[in-house]
């Protein structure tokens, strides 16, 4: 086990060094430029110069890369341009990866706790009509832009109905202590319960916008699975033993069929953070996301290659935590 | 010596009447706009208890049919089941599906044809046999563990301790179908019933697993119906046969009758088919010819009819009866007679030997010998 956790961090390595090289000349070949989105298309050329090179932007590109990697190294990745502009483009990433994770967690929570019952149930329903409106309704799930859904959301339960906050992640009137960078865990860890609170109304909206893609996978991946194990002739040897039916559907189906819905949350976490960036655009969310989309708007290198590797790393950690789950489920794997 | 412990098997066994009895069993399968499908028309059968019986017929006949309906393991939906089935009397049928399963387990055990797909992969060995003394007699895991592993001993898994926190995919086939044996048999059912147990094993644990089988039924009184496709399965093991086509039992006698004088063209044709260790070499085995899709409908006429060697005019026209006689039961309008048996015989030996395939069960020795099986 631990060989094969060593040997995927290795991996890690490699992935991060290959896309950092991609996204270092992806960022470069755009149209645009940091000095044109700092200056502006009018400045004189002097000055357009002066700033390429205070910024080392007039090197040859595989020098910047050179020069990019090597103090990558040292954990600097050089001053944000656009976001914030002055401050360390990996203080931005660590001040908003927090608040990104906060609400991609709760997304998934609400994916999970949906799908996986609602999936289970409409698999035992076959062919009725709860099935059939599941159904529909995650395929609605799948085909409504994740954007469009937000800004509905926002417009019905913010603007017309006020019962949920239009914006942000917490009141700026409640004046929290900062622990940890996750709201709702601060409160809890000082006991401002009522700040705890106020960010959760605050991830409500958003979670359930972000949360609709992976909940309709979960859900129809649950449902497919269940199919397939209650015809498994095991479930039918459960039968003949008489057990009841909580120990059939928990030990002997649910067991088995979520096999593959692990491996699917893992792999949805990838989509979250790409919905994380229209969600909290639209929620002026002060997470990973917003910060890509300001940053990619200002060409702001320098935080759009931290926060993009940084995305990679999260999304190869996560899913060598579900390949260990997954080994923690099915002995069939652990022996291999 | 075999002749000795069956006659006193069935004194025992009349004595006590039959523990399960299966009465004009009907299984219509039924799918919306599509014609109904009658699996199962009628079948009637009794096992004592300590008596075994097998269910003898190619795919399709409804052998496995009627042994999940004896379960209570048919879906509701689109299934039709018609007749009784009494344990003890009570007819099983009857009961609500939380009643059936109560029953399920405790007095009914089921082993399956596949011992891989039929255990589950994440679970431990140990749980899936813990699991039905839990429900069946309200143990902890803690207290049902020690009876766990007496089982697993008595069906012939060595080490049981390290098996029991095993899981299906450590074990080889052959120790597989032995801890099938063990879960089915863990409540202490009286009635176990085998779907092809042996089918998916190499010829050798077949011979194991057999023995075993006979062994615990002997020991413990369990009445034991065995299904199976193959006659040879039946020889060294089963008390009464009772042949099937197409729904409906053609021929029914104890063992040693039927493989003597086998009467229905079928059962002729399905001992004809088996290879034999004492036939001569390069002898041809004789196949029924077509398949089951050929049969007549048996409103009008004898299912087997298109296939038969001998079909007269009448078995295209007429449903022949079950008529029973002693200890024997046949449907058939013109049964093979003792002409034919000594004349067509590929083997002069046949009608004199009893056993065709005792040559290849020891079944003299019950335990079989459990250092040729692999334990990884």
């Amino acid at each position: 086990m631990i060989r094969f956790i060593v040997r995927r961090l290795l991996q890690m390595v490699g992935v991060v060094l290959i896309l950092s090289l991609l996204v270092f000349l992806w960022l470069r070949s755009l149209p645009g430029g940091t000095v044109s989105a700092m200056l502006g298309e009018r400045a004189t050329p002097e000055r357009r110069a002066a700033l390429e090179k205070a910024l080392g932007l007039d090197q040859p590109i595989w020098v910047q890369y050179w020069e990019f990697l090597k103090r990558a190294l040292t954990g600097q990745f050089g001053s944000s341009t656009g976001v914030q502009p002055g401050t360390d483009a990996f203080q931005v990433f660590l001040t908003r990866f927090p608040a990104t994770i906060e609400l991609a967690f709760f997304a998934l929570v609400i994916a999970v706790a949906l799908g996986i019952p609602l999936g289970y149930l409409a698999a035992r329903r076959r062919g009725s009509i709860f099935d059939n409106l599941s159904i529909v309704g995650s395929l609605i799930g799948i085909a409504v832009p994740v954007f469009f859904l937000a800004f509905l959301l926002k417009y019905w339960f913010a603007i017309k109905l006020h019962w949920l906050p239009v914006s942000g992640r917490q009141d700026p009137d409640i004046n929290a202590t900062r622990v940890t960078g996750f709201f709702v865990l601060d409160g809890l860890l000082t006991r401002e319960y009522d700040a705890s609170w106020d960010a959760i109304k605050h991830l409500i909206l958003p979670s359930l916008a972000l949360a609709t893609i992976p909940f309709a996978v979960i859900f129809r991946i649950t449902r497919a699975s269940v199919l397939e194990v209650l015809d498994e002739d095991y479930v039918r040897t459960a039968e003949s033993k008489g057990l009841t039916n909580k120990v059939i559907r928990g030990r002997h189906v649910l067991r088995n069929a979520l096999l593959p819905v692990v491996t699917t949350i893992g792999l949805q976490t990838g989509g979250l953070l790409v919905g994380a960036v229209l969600t909290e655009r639209v929620f002026s969310y002060a997470g990973l996301g917003e910060a890509l989309a300001i940053a990619f708007e200002r060409r702001d290198y320098a935080v759009l290659q931290v926060c993009i590797l940084m995305a990679a790393v999260t999304f190869v950690i996560v899913n060598l935590l579900v390949d260990i789950a997954y080994a923690v489920i099915d002995p069939r794997v652990r022996t291999r | 010596m075999t002749e000795t412990i069956e006659n006193i098997q069935t004194r025992r066994g009349e004595d006590a009447g039959p523990l399960l009895s299966v009465r004009d069993l009907k299984v219509t399968f039924q799918r919306s706009g599509e014609q109904p499908f009658v699996a199962v028309d009628g079948v009637s059968f009794d096992v004592r208890p300590g008596q075994t019986v097998g269910l003898v017929g190619e795919s399709g006949c409804g052998k496995s049919v009627t042994s999940l309906a004896i379960m209570g393991l048919l879906p509701e939906r689109g299934v039709k089941i018609e007749g009784e089935v009494l344990y003890n009397g009570q007819d099983l049928l009857k009961l609500s599906r939380n009643q059936m399963r109560d029953r399920r387990g405790a007095d009914l055990g089921m082993i399956f044809q596949d011992p891989l797909s039929s255990l589950n992969p994440v679970v431990p060995i140990g749980i899936q046999v813990t699991e039905v003394l839990e429900r069946h007699r309200g143990l902890s895991r803690k207290a049902a563990t020690p009876i766990a592993r007496e089982m697993l001993e008595k069906v012939g898994i060595p080490d049981p301790n390290r098996r029991l926190t095993d899981y299906p995919h450590q074990l080889s086939g052959g120790m597989r179908q032995r801890a099938l044996i063990a879960i089915a048999l863990a409540a202490q059912p009286r009635v176990l019933i085998a779907d092809e147990p042996t089918t998916a094993l190499d010829v050798t644990i077949q011979a194991q697993i057999l023995a075993l089988l006979k062994e615990l039924v002997e020991d413990t009184g369990t009445a034991l119906i065995m299904i199976t496709h193959d006659l040879g399965v039946v020889a060294g093991l089963v008390d009464r046969v009772n042949v099937l086509y197409a729904g409906k039992i053609v021929e029914r006698g104890n063992r040693h009758e039927l493989f003597a004088e086998p009467r229905h063209p079928y059962t002729w044709g399905l001992l004809n088919s088996i290879p034999r260790l004492d036939g001569t070499r390069g002898q041809k085995l004789t196949p029924i010819p077509g398949s089951v899709s050929d049969n007549l409908p048996w409103a009008s006429a004898c299912a087997f009819a298109p296939r038969c060697s001998q079909p007269i005019e009448v078995c295209r026209e007429q449903q022949p009866e079950l008529v029973e006689e002693g200890t024997r039961a046949l449907r058939c309008f013109n049964p093979i007679d003792d002409e034919v048996r000594s004349g067509r015989t590929p083997d002069a030996q046949a009608p004199t030997s009893t056993q065709p395939r005792d040559a290849a069960y020891p079944t003299d020795d019950p335990k079989g010998d459990p250092t040729m099986e692999e334990s990884r």
